[in-house]
């Protein structure tokens, strides 16, 4: 009997552009990003940490409410969101609202949704996405849909949808990138692999050497990328796309990454599973480090820059704050009005009911 | 006109749309080539082709999803799922899901799906074949829950329920597939979702029901009108949402009433009509509100099936009941 197991990692070697020292180590694989482009991509990798920092101190101020941190993992999110067109649509996991902000979602409704206000679920027009899912898993399935449908309508469009290494061993996840290479649906699949669902290690979730490895089942392409390399995710991403968009089908994308924070604000503590020599090793492959280093080494860079950019971003979130305390609280009357086109009558009865209340 | 049994009747309202509308996709498992275990999508394939009508992988909810993702790029899916028993593959795309996105969307999207699938008992099914699930899905707010109880009915239902921008479960009862014929117009026509219909005027009880005990009611109204009881029988057509005003108006005037219904009692739509009833019409009833309804075991696929399931004997009981409270 053949052993196809062995050697599986070689299958999956991980594909990296730039190292953690912030060299190239890939010139081939280099895309061809405008120094522009780099650039962009760094002030939103810095924006995007500094987003993490002030939401926490805002959860922690019970002012934010739900929130999933991001810290570590920017490359990942921001690199394959880099890699879209506009016309590409999202269906994120609830830590992937910076792929939702720099698609086009204004920072205050991503705080409304936070707060679990229902406009920060309103996408504006021509924004291709759905707000993030709470249900781990079920965006894959949905993706394969959206996939599909653009291959029907012929539109040189992708679905990318985003989960964790947990996902990954949702039976959504099996379902939907198996459908997704059954119809040749114009899908990406990306698992950021943060090492742990909540607190149990991916080793635990799975014997499979790789999160990628699981694509050869589907009959898709799956390919292991250092997620901490936001060239090498943006390079990934975008060749996945061509592919989709070229008729040749989905591909799995594996990211290995780390979150440095806890699962979400509400009452996770990541010492419970994790060393501190574990983070200290991860947070020397940091994502904004190394593209730091590579872009100085360009003289694209500067610390005058970021902290001019650090400054700015504070500002905006600041002025998203105030903008988000300065929407409406919802009513039950708004959810009332959310549920159908047309109200049934037994929802008619209680917005006459809840109107009621409220007007008190 | 044209005599068609039920299954004849929605396989025409799903040919009426699939011309109508370009946006409507119809699949499921082997909707396809083979046109459905029980031959609903016959013939569907051959006129409009595999981009419209196609078969799916083997998982339900992988169909849900894919349906969500059809809809969110604008199509007007029109999934199968084999047996309503197979619905708990796909609570989560059904109830976590579809029937959430336009809240969750903040109403800027919405959901124009209906899910297609058999159910009921009497048919000698394996297990999780004929399970009457439609509380579970009442239950759920978002979704509408359709279920007719003949072929003109079912048409009509079915072709509003495609046209629906908000996701319609659409139950189809085994047992009434190929039971009977009737009349059923081959030009297109609509039928409300969410009105009743009063099948069968009378003045003394009114019997509730939807599906196949509509048939049953009937039966046990002919059966009652020979020892001199009136029954009005009202068929729910829609159980989500329900027209309590149809039976509100009809237990004013009878002031007595039974609801059957095939699920077993606990919970669900039987539960939820008699609480409407006394909280709105209390001062109209000359007796309490019954129920028929199956006991709250697991259906009882094959075996002790005649007894489980209520009949129309159970409802003349009840009806008397009422009648000498």
């Amino acid at each position: 009997m053949k052993r196809v197991l062995e050697n599986i990692e070689n299958q999956f070697e991980m594909f990296q552009i730039l190292n953690e020292e912030g060299k190239i180590v890939n010139e081939d694989a280099m895309p061809d990003l405008s120094d522009e482009e780099l650039k962009e991509i760094m002030k939103r990798m810095v924006y995007t940490r500094i987003l993490d920092q002030r939401s926490i101190a805002l959860n922690r101020q019970g002012r934010l409410g739900f929130y999933a941190p991001t810290a570590g993992q920017e490359a990942s999110q921001l690199g394959s969101q880099f890699a879209l067109e506009k016309a590409d649509f999202i269906l994120p996991g609830y830590r992937d609202v910076p792929q939702l902000i720099w698609h086009g979602l204004p920072l205050y409704q991503a705080f409304l949704f936070s707060r679990g206000h229902f406009k920060g679920n309103q996408m504006p027009e021509g924004v291709n996405a759905v707000s993030p899912q709470i249900i781990i898993g079920a965006q894959i399935t949905q993706a394969a849909g959206v996939g599909l449908g653009f291959k029907k309508r012929k539109e040189d469009a992708v679905a990318i949808t985003y989960t964790g290494d947990g996902g990954a061993s949702q039976g959504d996840f099996y379902e939907g990138i198996n459908f997704a290479g059954a119809f040749g649906a114009q899908s990406i699949f990306v698992v950021q692999n943060n090492r742990f669902a909540i607190s149990v290690p991916v080793e635990k979730q799975s014997a499979a050497q790789t999160i990628a490895q699981k694509a050869v089942a589907a009959g898709i392409e799956g390919i292991q990328v250092d997620g901490m390399d936001v060239l090498a995710v943006y390079a990934a991403t975008k060749e996945a796309r061509q592919r989709a968009v070229d008729g040749e089908g989905p591909t799995l994308i594996e990211t290995l990454t780390y979150r440095y924070g806890p699962h979400t604000m509400a009452g996770d503590d990541p010492t419970r599973y994790r060393t501190e020599d574990m983070d200290n090793e991860w947070e020397k492959q940091d994502p904004i480090v190394r593209f730091r280093t590579f872009l100085e080494s360009k003289d694209l860079w500067s610390e005058e820059e970021e902290n001019e950019l650090i400054e700015k971003a504070k500002e905006e979130i600041k002025a998203a704050v105030k903008e988000a305390d300065n929407t409406p609280k919802q009513k039950v009357t708004d959810l009332i009005e959310n549920m159908y086109e047309e109200l049934p009558s037994n929802l008619q009865e209680q917005m006459e009911e809840y109107k009621e209340k409220e007007s008190k | 006109m044209a005599q068609m049994t039920m299954i004849q009747a929605i396989t025409d309202a799903m040919r009426t749309e699939l011309k109508n509308d370009e946006n409507v996709l119809v699949f499921g498992e082997d909707v396809g080539q083979n046109g459905g275990v029980f031959r609903a999508t016959e013939g569907l394939q051959d006129e409009f082709g595999e981009e419209r009508v196609f078969d799916t992988p083997l998982a339900e909810s992988g169909i849900g999803g894919l349906s969500i993702g059809l809809a969110l790029t604008d199509f007007r899916p029109v999934p199968e799922i084999q047996f309503f028993g197979f619905v708990y593959e796909t609570m989560d795309a059904i109830s976590g899901q579809m029937a959430r996105y336009r809240y969750r969307t903040g109403n800027t999207r919405s959901m124009p799906i209906t899910i297609r699938s058999p159910f009921g008992g009497g048919v000698h099914t394996p297990e999780l074949h004929a399970d009457s699930l439609e509380g579970l899905m009442a239950q759920q707010p978002g979704l509408k829950v359709v279920i007719p109880s003949n072929p003109y009915d079912a048409k009509g239902l079915l072709i509003q329920s495609i046209r629906d921008n908000d996701p319609v479960i659409f139950l189809e009862h085994m047992k009434l597939y190929r039971s009977f014929r009737e009349e059923v117009p081959e030009e297109e026509y609509t039928i409300e979702l969410g009105k009743a219909e009063v099948k069968r005027e009378g003045s003394d009880v009114t019997l509730i029901a939807y599906g196949a005990m509509v048939h049953s009611c009937l039966k046990a109204a002919e059966e009652l009108e020979q020892d001199g009881i009136s029954a009005e029988v009202i068929d729910l057509r829609t159980v989500s949402p329900v027209d309590y005003e149809t039976i509100l108006a009809s237990v004013e005037k009878t002031n007595r009433a039974v609801m059957v219904q095939e699920a077993q009692k606990q919970a669900g739509i039987a539960a939820s009509v008699v609480s409407e009833i006394q909280e709105k019409a209390i001062l109209h009833l000359e007796a309490p509100v019954l129920r028929v309804a199956a006991p709250d075991t697991v259906y009882a696929f094959t075996q002790a099936e005649e007894i489980w399931l209520p009949n129309h004997k159970d409802i003349v009981e009840k009806a008397n009941k009422v009648m000498n409270f």
